[in-house]
């Protein structure tokens, strides 16, 4: 089928203004993705993947302005952590904010310095798990950060890493439009925790890549927020070898639009896959979760927790598959996206799907919508606990599940105090 | 200590009259109990006094200690030292019965102006009360009442009101459920808490929960209104003939 007209104009709108990079292993890559982006154009809000969630700002040529946002009322999330901090100012990378780029276990080093580099681990990486993951479904966004980020993040564990890195965005022009790409590669056996935190730019263009061999070990913990105005579509594409496993949580506070999507594939046996979101919104607040998940290998186990509270006309959307594919024998696939509104201004639009070509598998998902439980809120008050701390006390409980699937202790008790900061700023 | 007079109360959202004139005093010190038929109105009194939503108070007054209980939040009422042992505890899953048990203690002692107990000082105490209860450190992790059995939820209950120290404690059908050992713990937790500055109110159908808790007054309540008052020996009256005479007689 020929792509429309119009996506293939808004493309060359959206990409005018753009340095396409030539030369090297990555000048390659890039070009296949621009090919790749080339046959696709632009998405629109017809498109069948974007029904709920309209991408026109995701896709103009220009990034809608958004007001910087500093929270002087309290710590970033995950300054308490021992991690290795890498500093992103508006997409480009500070070596002043920054530790050094050192730490055992690992090699890591700036994709604008790598794609210089002849031989390169990336090179099997960049742009690899992209192009797996535009089928059977189209990722244009995805295709054109591949082809167009300007910066990013190579990561290779070899071993344990000593400590988590922390991928910091900071966010000082109202103009930014930022397209970061990371590629992350987890050799057998290692075992590394990616974290992920700040308002980045007004506008937000991310994937990253990971490739776990078997055995290898990934945990992701992020938070996006608290900028009220910012607009992200963010992708991350795993590949997991035999008896690997992939964790990844988010924590979303306010933007005016956020689009995550995850794209897992379960390639080797006994893969565990878990992701994670807790999204809290309250007004102009629109957030997506698309989650797709094959199951390729044998006896994989994958989970999907989203769990999103909305408040004064913020819009919740969940579109999940698990997908298993044939032979993908003994599969237990789980997921749940519940949301809790707050008010009836509030909006949850969730699809969950099951595609499943095996006959021996174990698969099942949920879908609820509700509000507050007023008979437990009626008896925390009658304990006296006062109505905004009680409704606190419930949403935290609602979003426990989430939470409960990042492994490390301290990071998960910093998750729950920045939710409980915001549930008391956003509870009157 | 509680003073209602003349208490009329209606369904919210069906204008169906409940309480149709309740008077009660109960002093400090002293052990009330309300008897009566099924749908009397006993919940909801112990509700209305609570302060929960959907009824509404079309007349009448309701005082502790002279203050008006009817105008207060439910967290103030509390904080004021109104405790209601609900007939059905409620489950909350995703909360801690720790958690929800220390957030209370705290809540109640900041809006009183008192110091919050520290981590440790609370721990001391949960132990030594739930060990009296013979509510184990299991249930005391889990979510609040998930997965309790009818008679763990009441001594939850007892446990609660033992923690909170609240000067006037309403019990309704605390008894209900209870293996004969339960009930004589949760009397006994009862007891404990017996002392010149703190009242009850408990609610029951049945005389074996009297025959560990000696009330001073019993009352009998029907469609609406008390319309019995007397002594020990009318819950002894009510348990042999039931209640055909005493409303007949009322009539
Ligand atoms: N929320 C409600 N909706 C409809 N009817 C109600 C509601 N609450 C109470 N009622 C009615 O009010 C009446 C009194 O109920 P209440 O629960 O107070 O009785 P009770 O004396 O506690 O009875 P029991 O001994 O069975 O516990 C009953 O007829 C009951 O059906
Ligand atoms: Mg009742």
């Amino acid at each position: 089928m020929p792509v429309p007209q119009a996506k293939l104009d808004a493309l060359a709108a959206r990409i005018a203004g753009l340095d396409f990079a030539r030369g090297g292993w990555l000048g390659a890559a890039r070009a296949e993705a621009l090919a790749r982006l080339g046959a696709m154009g632009l998405p629109t809000k017809r498109d069948e993947y974007w029904r709920y969630t309209d991408p026109a700002d995701l896709t103009a040529p220009q990034a809608p302005r958004a007001a910087t946002f500093a929270a002087e009322d309290e710590p970033p999330v995950f300054d308490g952590i021992d991690r290795l901090r890498v500093v992103f100012v508006d997409g480009v990378f500070d070596p002043a904010l920054s530790d050094d780029l050192t730490l055992a276990g690992i090699e890591i080093e700036l994709l604008s310095k790598a794609g210089q580099t002849d031989i390169h681990w990336a090179r099997e990486v960049y742009g690899l798990l992209e192009a797996r993951g535009q089928t059977p479904v189209q990722r244009p966004l995805a295709a054109l950060n591949t082809a167009f980020a300007t910066e990013g993040i190579l990561i290779r564990a070899t071993g344990g890493a000593a400590k988590p890195v922390s991928l910091i965005y900071l966010h000082k022009s109202e103009n930014s439009d930022v397209i970061l790409h990371h590629c992350i590669r987890i050799e057998s056996g290692a075992e590394l925790t990616v974290l992920e935190n700040g308002p980045a730019a007004a506008r937000f263009t991310k994937v990253m890549e990971v490739d776990i061999a078997s055995g290898g070990r990934f945990h992701h913990i992020r938070a996006q927020g608290r900028d009220h105005e910012r607009r992200a579509a963010t992708h991350v594409f795993a590949r997991l070898g035999a008896e690997s496993l992939f964790k990844s949580f988010t924590l979303t506070a306010n933007g005016a639009l956020t689009r995550n999507e995850v794209v897992i594939d379960l390639l080797g046996d006994d893969g565990v896959a878990h992701i994670a979101g807790a999204a809290v919104g309250d007004g102009a607040f629109h957030h997506d979760d698309t989650v797709f998940i094959t199951h390729a290998g044998l006896r994989c186990e994958s989970r999907q927790v989203f769990k999103k509270v909305l408040k004064n006309g913020a819009v919740g959307v969940f579109q999940g598959k698990i997908l298993v594919k044939p032979g993908a024998q003994k599969t237990d696939g789980y997921q749940i996206s519940q949301s809790l509104l707050l008010d009836g201004d509030s909006q949850f639009l969730a699809k969950p799907e099951l595609e499943i070509y095996a006959d021996d598998v174990k698969c099942s998902h949920g879908s609820t919508s509700g509000a507050i439980d007023e008979v437990a809120l009626f008896y925390l008050r009658a304990r006296g606990v006062p109505e905004a701390a009680a409704k606190s006390l419930l949403v935290l409980a609602f979003l426990a599940e989430t939470i409960a699937e990042i492994e490390d202790a301290a990071i998960a008790g910093d998750i729950r105090l920045h939710l409980q900061n915001w549930l008391e700023r956003h509870g009157r | 200590m509680l003073e209602i007079s003349n208490l009329h109360v209606k369904l919210e959202a069906e204008d169906k009259p409940i309480l149709k004139g309740v008077g009660l005093r109960i002093a400090a010190g002293t052990v009330h109990a309300i008897m009566g038929p099924n749908g009397s109105g006993k919940s909801t009194l112990s509700y209305v006094l609570a302060g929960r939503d959907g009824y509404a108070v079309t007349h009448g007054t309701a005082t502790l200690d002279g203050e008006d209980l009817l105008t207060m939040e439910p967290e103030e009422r509390a904080a004021a030292g109104l405790f209601l042992a609900f007939q059905y505890p409620v489950e909350i899953p995703g909360v801690g019965n720790m958690t929800f048990l220390r957030t209370a203690v705290n809540a109640q002692r900041k809006a009183r102006g008192e110091a919050e107990l520290s981590a440790g000082d609370f721990l001391k105490v949960v132990r030594e009360k739930a060990r009296a209860l013979k509510i184990d450190a299991e249930m005391l992790k889990r979510p609040v009442n998930v997965g309790f059995s009818g008679g763990e939820k009441k001594r939850n209950e007892i446990l609660q009101m033992a923690m909170l120290e609240p000067k006037m404690c309403i019990l309704d059908e605390t008894d209900s459920g209870l293996d004969v050992d339960a009930m004589k713990l949760v009397s006994d937790g009862v007891n404990a808490l017996r002392d010149a500055g703190r009242a009850f109110l408990v609610i029951t159908h049945y005389q074996r929960l009297l025959d560990h808790i000696h009330p001073d007054v019993v009352h009998i309540m029907a469609d609406g209104r008390i319309v019995k008052t007397g002594g020990p020996e009318l819950a002894l009256e009510v348990e042999q003939n039931g209640y055909a005479g005493i409303l007949a007689e009322a009539q």
